[in-house]
Order: C-alpha cells, then sequence, then structure tokens
C-alpha cells in the first residue's frame, strides 16, 4: 500500500471507513463488505482483534490457544477472506467534515497521511479507569485491563509476584491469567463483595458459558490457596523506585476506606476501576454527549444501530457504552449494515434480525459494567498528596485549589493547570478530577462533561506535520520531554 | 496440589533471544516483542523520570495511551509498549533524577 503523503496524490474516496479493528468495527467492515462496499478498516494495533482479542506479537511462535485468541484468529481469518483493505499500525488523531464526506488524518510509520471518506463506522472502543491512589505512579504499577495487553499480545506476566486489585470480572480473568503464564498471584483484592456477584446471578444465568468461565477463574485461585480479600482495595503503595508491598484495606458499602490496614509484599500491581467509553474520535465528528452511570459515564448520543444525528457517522461497540465484547460484535455488524443501507443497500430485514441478540448480549454485558462501575466512595482513596495528573506530576491538592478559586469544569483545571493537556490527553485524569469536583461541590457527576477533545487524538510527532497541510491551529501537545 | 489454571508457561515457543542494552547494560529478550515487555521481563521498570517531580516512572497502560513508557532509542523518544525489540539496539531511559 503506498503512503499518500503530502498533497502527492489524492486520496481515493472510501465508501465506509472504520476506525477500531475490535469485536465492533471487525463486524462492521464485514458486514459492509458483504453488501460490496468498498472498506477500509483502521486501526493503531498491528492486527485486528481490539482489546478483547489483541493478537499475539511475532516473537511467539505457537502457544496454548484461550478462548481470547481463538475469537481473535477467527475474526482475523474472515477480515482476510473477505478481502477488507486494513492497514494496522495506523493512529487516527484528527477527524474533519469536507463537502465530500469526511477526511480523517492518520499517523502511520510516522508519516501523516490523510483519507477521505463518504461515511465513518467510529468503533474506538474503550479505556480504562483507575483511581489514584498514593504511590500508584511507581513503576510496577499496571492498569489492570492494560495488563492483559501483556498477555495476550507477548505471554508475559507482568512481574514474579503481582497483586491485583480492582473492579467487576477482570481482576479474576487477570488474575487466572498470570497463573497460567508462570507469574504468581499475591493476592486478588477486589471491592465487590460476593453478595454484590450473588445480586447479578439472574445476569448471569443468561450466560452460562461465561458465567461457569468465571466461576472456574475463582475456584483456581482457591485451589491455589491465593488469598481473595472481598470488599477491600489497595490502598497505597510502598517501594523506593518501583512497587515493593503494598497496603490493603476493607471498605464500606459505598466504597470509602475503613479501618486497619495490612500490607503485602509484591514487585508488580494490577489496578483498575472499570472502563469508560473512548469518546473522542465520535465528539470531533460533532456527534453529542450525554451521561449515563449504567454505560460507564459520557457517551455519544446515537439511535438505532449506531445511527447518529450527524449524517454519514454510525458508532458501534464499547465506545457508545461498555456492554461488553459479545454485544460489541453485534452492535458493529448493525452499524455495518446501516453505513451500508446509508449508502443504498437494503438491510432492514437483517437488520432486524440481529436487534433483540444484541439487546440480550448487552444486557449481560450491562451486569458486568455495573459491577465494574466505582462506586462514589472509591474517590477517597486519593489522597491530598497523590498525584492525579500522572503527565503533569499534579496533586489532588493542586486541583482542589483550583477547584476552590471557581474550576467547576474539568475545562477550566484544564486550562487553569494543564491538567489533561499533557502527552496522554487527560485519558488518565479526566474523569477522577470530574469526579472529585462532583464530590468536592456535591454535584451530580452528570453535570461536569468532560473537555472538549481537541486534536491530534494521539500524539503525533512534529516532525510527520508536512508542510502542505493546514496544520498551524492545531494545537501540538507539550512534545514528549526528552 | 493440584493445580486447575495450569501454568503453561513452558508450552510457549518463542524466537530466539537477541541482546540489547538498556542504559549500556546488556540485556536479552525475544526478538519481535515489545521492548517494554524485554525490559519487564529483566525487571527494569523504571523507564524515565517524571519532567515535573523526577519521580520514577515506568509503563503502566500497556497499549500507546498513558505515555510513561517512554525511552529513547536511537536519538527519538518512543513508547516502549509499541516498539518491536530488534537485535544490536541501544535504548536508554529518560532521567532527570540523581538516583539514576
Ligand atoms: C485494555 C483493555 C483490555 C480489555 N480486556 C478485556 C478482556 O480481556 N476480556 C473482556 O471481556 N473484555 C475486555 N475489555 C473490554 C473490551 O472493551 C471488550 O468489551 C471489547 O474489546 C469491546 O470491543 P470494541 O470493538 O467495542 O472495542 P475495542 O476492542 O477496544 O476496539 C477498539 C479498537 O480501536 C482502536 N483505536 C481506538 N482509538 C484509535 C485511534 N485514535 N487510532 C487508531 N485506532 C484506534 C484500538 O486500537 C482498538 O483496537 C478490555 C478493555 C480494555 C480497554
Ligand atoms: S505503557 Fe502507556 S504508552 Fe506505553
Amino acid at each position: 500500500m503506498l503512503l499518500l503523503c503530502g498533497t502527492a496524490q489524492m486520496a481515493d474516496l472510501i465508501d465506509i471507513l472504520v476506525v477500531g479493528a475490535g469485536p465492533a468495527g471487525g463486524n462492521a467492515a464485514l458486514a459492509a463488505a458483504r453488501h460490496g462496499k468498498h472498506v477500509v478498516l483502521l486501526d493503531e494495533q498491528v492486527k485486528p482483534g481490539g482489546q478483547i482479542w489483541r493478537a499475539k506479537d511475532s516473537s511467539i511462535l505457537s502457544a496454548p490457544q484461550t478462548p481470547e485468541s481463538s475469537a481473535g484468529d477467527a475474526l482475523r481469518a474472515q477480515i482476510t477472506k473477505a478481502q477488507i483493505d486494513h492497514r494496522g499500525s495506523t493512529r487516527i488523531w484528527q477527524i474533519e467534515r469536507q463537502t465530500e464526506g469526511w477526511d480523517v488524518h492518520v499517523l502511520r510509520d510516522g508519516q501523516v497521511e490523510r483519507l477521505t471518506t463518504k461515511t465513518l463506522v467510529l468503533a474506538t472502543g474503550a479505556h480504562e479507569f483507575v483511581q489514584p491512589i498514593p504511590g500508584w505512579t511507581k513503576p510496577g504499577v499496571f492498569g489492570l485491563a492494560g495488563a492483559t495487553a501483556l498477555f495476550k499480545q507477548n505471554l508475559s506476566p507482568p512481574g514474579q509476584r503481582t497483586i491485583v486489585s480492582g473492579t467487576g470480572p477482570l481482576v479474576f480473568f487477570v488474575a487466572s491469567e498470570i497463573c497460567r503464564l508462570g507469574g504468581t498471584v499475591a493476592a486478588v483484592v477486589t471491592p465487590n463483595t460476593r453478595r454484590d456477584w450473588v445480586a447479578k446471578l439472574p445476569a448471569l444465568a443468561r450466560r452460562v458459558d461465561l458465567a461457569l468461565r468465571g466461576a472456574l477463574w475463582i475456584v483456581h485461585l482457591m485451589m491455589d490457596r491465593i488469598p481473595i480479600f472481598w470488599g477491600c482495595s489497595v490502598v497505597s503503595v510502598e517501594g523506593v523506585a518501583r512497587v515493593e508491598s503494598a497496603e490493603i484495606q476493607k471498605l464500606d458499602a459505598n466504597w470509602a476506606p475503613k479501618g486497619e490496614t495490612w500490607s503485602i509484599d509484591a514487585d508488580s500491581l494490577c489496578l483498575g476501576h472499570g472502563l469508560i467509553p473512548s469518546i473522542e474520535a465520535p465528539q470531533l465528528s460533532g456527534v453529542t454527549i450525554s451521561y449515563r452511570s449504567d454505560l460507564g459515564g459520557w457517551v455519544p448520543d446515537i439511535g438505532e444501530d449506531g445511527a447518529t444525528s450527524v449524517e454519514g457517522v454510525f458508532l458501534c461497540g464499547d465506545g457508545t457504552g461498555i456492554r461488553g465484547a459479545a454485544a460489541a460484535e453485534l452492535h458493529g455488524t448493525l452499524a455495518g449494515l446501516s453505513a451500508a443501507e446509508h449508502l443504498g443497500a437494503r438491510t432492514a430485514k437483517e437488520r432486524a434480525t440481529l436487534r433483540s441478540r444484541f439487546n440480550r448480549a448487552a444486557r449481560f454485558g450491562l451486569a458486568m459494567t455495573a459491577l465494574s462501575t466505582p462506586r462514589p466512595g472509591l474517590a477517597m482513596l486519593t489522597k491530598p498528596d497523590t498525584i492525579v495528573c500522572r503527565c503533569e506530576s499534579l496533586t489532588q491538592t493542586r486541583i482542589a485549589q483550583e477547584v476552590e478559586v471557581g474550576a467547576a469544569s474539568t475545562n477550566a483545571v484544564k486550562s487553569g493547570l494543564r491538567a489533561g493537556m499533557g502527552p496522554c490527553g487527560g485519558k488518565y485524569c479526566q474523569t477522577a478530577i470530574a469526579r472529585f469536583i462532583a464530590m468536592h461541590e456535591n454535584r451530580p457527576e452528570a453535570e461536569i462533561p468532560p473537555s472538549a477533545p481537541r486534536p491530534p487524538l494521539r500524539p503525533v510527532p512534529v516532525s510527520a506535520l508536512s508542510a502542505d497541510f493546514d496544520y498551524d491551529d492545531l494545537p501540538i501537545p507539550k512534545p514528549a520531554p526528552l | 496440589m493440584i493445580r486447575l489454571a495450569p501454568d503453561q508457561s513452558a508450552q510457549i515457543r518463542r524466537t530466539e533471544k537477541v541482546e540489547f542494552t538498556f542504559d549500556g547494560t546488556a540485556i536479552w529478550g525475544h526478538a519481535g516483542e515489545s521492548l517494554a515487555a524485554a525490559l519487564i521481563r529483566s525487571g527494569r521498570l523504571h523507564l524515565r523520570d517524571a519532567p515535573e517531580d523526577t519521580d520514577p516512572r515506568g509503563a503502566f497502560c500497556l497499549m500507546g495511551l498513558c505515555q510513561e513508557c517512554l525511552v529513547v532509542l536511537e536519538g527519538q523518544t518512543v513508547e516502549s509498549c509499541r516498539i518491536e525489540l530488534q537485535p544490536g539496539i541501544d535504548v536508554t531511559s529518560l532521567r532527570y533524577g540523581a538516583d539514576g
């Protein structure tokens, strides 16, 4: 594939450009291609699969299959067979409305490129939320969901002796994977109680296969005599220049820490508190957002089958609410069909048969999201001198001072302190800051929207920006420190 | 003890080990794995110092979002979690602090 750089070549007009090659985007591309549309599928990962089915890297010659690797291989095979123009290692950093459709600016092999498409399917998935705790910036602390990338891609555990702390089913999956890959789990710590899980039995009964798999993870851990601390959280991390131990504390029903703490030695910690829909790309395309705690926070406003009020823009998957992978696959197919319909295909019947399956899968996914979403007390884990914004090393006290002088939104904190303007683009602090403002001012989170996203969505090295493009008005974030 | 969750690490076949350097020390990793994975396996977790307070930092999100895993490779700052390990590369951490 030729790199279309600068104005040297005008890009072909694509029918449907799909951003994100996970269960949602991959299936959207397949559905649209079945209806004869010219589809391009972009993802920053090398191969399709998304977060749940992330592909192994080229260092792995062979390895036992897992349900995730098999499902991912099946999707990858289908995409190859359908001859979809999949471009991996391609980061989307800007989306602009044009008269004929949309310009999508991407970064690939250190070069910028512009693609033009009639319609967009945005399937950018989710990123994880981690409530900041003292010491969470120490080397050896990994995101709970992020750690699964190490398992799926590199088949490596995060250390020799790992504490796994977090919400929902993911904490048990991560612990089980660490054991499978030869690591040792020092303890599993979860704010959920056994009673929280029992309350979800009706939802679990709808997906007996997935429920059994989860139950097996827990039985494995118990048989291996790995301590599971229910209703608890890791509340601080100790160590000089890396994780050496972590303090654990009981939580109350609202997930605020209470009572005595105890310490466990470990060289690594996986820490995470649920997922947040990645809504920046839909926002850049002009889709409005609403707050939905049941869906994991702020989500783009969508209609039936992924349609939006912006003509030619379709959305699907966890980026529209954390409904899980099974729902994301079906939602992707629905959105791909909607986009094809928009370009003249007849898909109404096919969509009608899929909708009830999607709704069923979503009900199970949302039950897991409810277990994973933090309760308000968890915000108390962040102490005054805890770093909240990792990029700028800003503590909660600094953010509180900004809020005291009147910053009532994440936008205001951002412009006052640069919190959220560092190289990560606010992905790891914006939600914590919003939740802090909500707690501090006793306002609902629904009143504190995330700051408007500004391109680039991913870091773009200045060296990649060619003079042929009109990038002058782009606020390029502070270059990575050298 | 019965182990229900079998340790499958011995069944994983990887590419041969190749040498590279991190801050001048020779380290072995598997060609084609991410640089961050090789560094984590060798116990090198402290990859950079935070620019504002020089506190030690290392890989966190493992998926190219947080920028905590930045290291220097051939004069360029790169995300070690998204760079494939090649034999013979010289990698340095981004350090400002005194503790090294
Ligand atoms: C780190 C992580 C790990 C997870 N692991 C599991 C798991 O093990 N089991 C489980 O049941 N659920 C897991 N989930 C939940 C997961 O989101 C699934 O529900 C499922 O992957 C959702 O599918 P999706 O297609 O909507 O999104 P995703 O699978 O997240 O796919 C979105 C894709 O978009 C790409 N993308 C996003 N933005 C850009 C951009 N700007 N440029 C280029 N590409 C972009 C991403 O690389 C990604 O491949 C995980 C979530 C995260 C964040
Ligand atoms: S670990 Fe977050 S960008 Fe590499």
